[in-house]
C-alpha cells in the first residue's frame, strides 16, 4: 500500500526515513516531469513519497562562521533576491528555467537529481560547497564532489535528507558563468563554463574552473588549477594554450538530443580560452 | 491519501486526496477552474500558471502535497480584482490576445511580476514572462500591454 506523507517537522521526516524508504520530493520541478504520466493522471511513483517542500525550518539563507548557509527547501528565486547569495550562484539561478520554475526549484533538488547539466552544480563545485546531510543518527558533511558520483548517482543514504548547503565565503576579482542552451529560458544546458580568479597585486591567488554537461559529473580539476597559482596575470594569459590542453582530455561529452560531442567540446574549450585571455 | 488544507480563490478548502495528484488536475477536475490550461504538461509553457502565495508557478508540475497551508489563486479568483481589470483591459487594448490559450497564464505571470516590480523595464517584462509561450502574438504586444498595465495601475502594486 503506497503511503505518501506530508511531514510537519524535520524530525518527523527523519523518523519516517529511518523507518522505511521514501522518494523525497522538494519543489518537484524535476521529479514531476521525470515521473509524468498521461494528462489528467498523477505521476507514477512506485515508491512512497515524502513531501518536504513546506518544511519552513529548512527555508533560510544566513551567514555563519565564514560560510553562507542555505536551507535545503529554499526556492532558488528567493536566493536570487538575497544579498547574501554568492554572485556566481545568482548568475546561474538568473538564467535557470523561468520565474515559475524558480519559485519551486531548490539547489538541494539539483544535488538529489545529480544531472551533469544541473545549472547550480558547477557553482557549488567551484565554490567548494559542503553538503550537510542529516539522519536520525546525526549529521555528516561532505564536499559536493564526494556527494555526486555519476549521472543520477549520489551517496546520500536512504535515511538521510539534505539539510543545508554551506558555501565558504571567498573573494574573486573576476568570475563568470556561461550557459549554452537552445534558448535563454526553459532550456537544459548543452554545456556550461564557470571560471573564477582572484588576482591581487598582479599575482594569481586563486584560479578555479568548472564545466557542466561535458563529463559524467561536473568537471573540476584542482591539480590543474594549482599549477597556475602564483603566476602574474600576464604569465597566466601567456599559458592559455597550455591550460586548454590540460583540460582537453577531461572533456568527454556525449551525443544526445540537445547537442553533440564535437560541439560541446569545442565550445567548452573556447569559453575557457576566452575567459583567460579577457582577464 | 492525506488531508490537505489550503486557500483556493479566497476560500478555505480541506480535502482528503492522493498528494501525488497534479494541482492542475485538481483545479480543473475537482473545482472546475478550467481557466487553468494544460499545454506541455512539463512546466515549460506556462498555460497552467497560477499564483501560490502571490508567486507564479506552473500547476502541471506542482504535486497537491506541496500546497498544504498555501494560498492558491487561479485566473478565476484573480479576475474579481481591480488589478485584473487593469491587466486584462491593457491586453485587450494592445491586441495582446489572439487565440487566447496562453492568456490566463500570461496575466497570472504579469501579476506575479508587477507584485514584485511595479515598474518593470521591457527587459524585466521579457524575463518575468519568459516561462510563458505564445504562438500567436510574437510577444511585442504582450510586453506593451504589461507596460501599459504598469502605468494605468500606478499605485495598485
Amino acid at each position: 500500500m503506497v503511503k505518501n506523507i506530508i511531514p510537519t517537522s524535520l524530525n518527523e521526516a527523519l523518523e519516517l526515513l529511518n523507518d522505511r524508504p521514501f522518494k523525497i520530493m522538494a519543489g518537484g520541478t524535476d521529479l514531476m516531469v521525470q515521473r509524468r504520466a498521461w494528462s489528467q493522471t498523477p505521476p507514477e511513483f512506485i515508491e512512497d513519497v515524502l513531501y518536504i517542500f513546506n518544511l519552513e525550518e529548512l527555508k533560510y539563507i544566513k551567514e555563519d562562521k565564514g560560510f553562507i548557509v542555505i536551507g535545503s527547501t529554499t526556492p532558488v528565486e528567493d536566493l536570487l533576491h538575497n544579498d547574501l547569495t554568492p554572485f556566481l550562484l545568482k548568475e546561474a539561478i538568473g538564467i535557470m528555467a523561468s520565474p515559475a520554475l524558480r519559485h519551486m526549484a531548490t539547489i538541494a533538488g539539483n544535488i538529489g537529481n545529480a544531472s551533469p547539466a544541473g545549472d547550480t552544480l558547477p557553482i557549488l563545485y567551484v565554490l567548494d560547497a559542503i553538503i550537510v546531510l542529516e539522519s536520525i543518527e546525526g549529521i555528516r558533511e561532505l564536499p559536493i564532489n564526494e556527494v555526486i558520483t555519476g549521472p543520477r548517482k549520489h551517496v546520500i543514504k536512504q535515511n538521510e535528507i539534505i539539510k543545508e548547503i554551506k558555501i565558504p565565503i571567498s573573494v574573486y576579482t573576476d568570475s563568470v558563468f556561461e550557459k549554452v542552451g537552445g534558448r535563454k529560458a526553459d532550456a537544459i544546458s548543452k554545456l556550461s563554463f564557470t571560471g573564477a580568479v582572484n588576482i591581487k597585486d598582479d599575482k594569481v591567488l586563486d584560479f578555479r574552473i568548472a564545466f557542466g554537461a561535458v563529463s559524467a559529473t561536473i568537471l573540476r580539476r584542482k591539480e590543474i588549477e594549482e599549477k597556475y597559482v602564483g603566476l602574474t596575470k600576464e604569465e597566466l594569459i601567456g599559458k592559455v594554450d597550455e591550460i586548454v590542453n590540460e583540460y582537453d582530455p577531461f572533456i568527454r561529452p556525449i551525443d544526445d538530443q540537445r547537442s553533440n560531442k564535437e560541439y560541446r567540446k569545442t565550445v567548452a574549450l573556447n569559453l575557457l580560452k576566452n575567459f583567460i585571455i579577457t582577464l | 491519501m492525506a488531508k490537505i488544507r489550503f486557500k483556493l480563490n479566497n476560500k478555505m478548502i480541506e480535502i482528503d486526496e492522493n498528494p501525488n495528484l497534479r494541482l492542475l488536475d485538481v483545479l480543473r477536475d475537482k473545482f472546475g477552474f478550467t481557466g487553468v490550461k494544460e499545454g506541455c504538461g512539463e512546466g515549460e509553457c506556462g498555460a497552467c500558471a497560477i499564483l501560490i502565495n502571490n508567486d507564479v508557478v506552473n500547476s502541471c508540475i506542482v504535486p497537491l502535497g506541496n500546497v498544504n497551508g498555501k494560498e492558491i489563486m487561479t485566473i478565476e479568483g484573480f479576475s474579481l480584482s481591480e488589478k485584473f481589470d487593469v491587466i486584462s483591459s491593457s491586453f485587450a487594448e494592445e491586441g495582446a490576445v489572439q487565440c487566447g490559450i496562453c492568456t490566463p497564464g500570461m496575466i497570472i505571470a504579469s501579476e506575479s511580476l508587477l507584485n514584485k516590480n511595479p515598474k518593470p523595464t521591457d527587459e524585466e517584462i521579457r524575463i518575468g514572462l519568459s516561462g510563458n509561450l505564445c504562438r500567436c502574438t510574437g510577444y511585442n504586444a504582450i510586453v506593451k500591454a504589461v507596460t501599459k498595465a504598469s502605468k494605468k495601475g500606478d499605485g495598485l502594486w
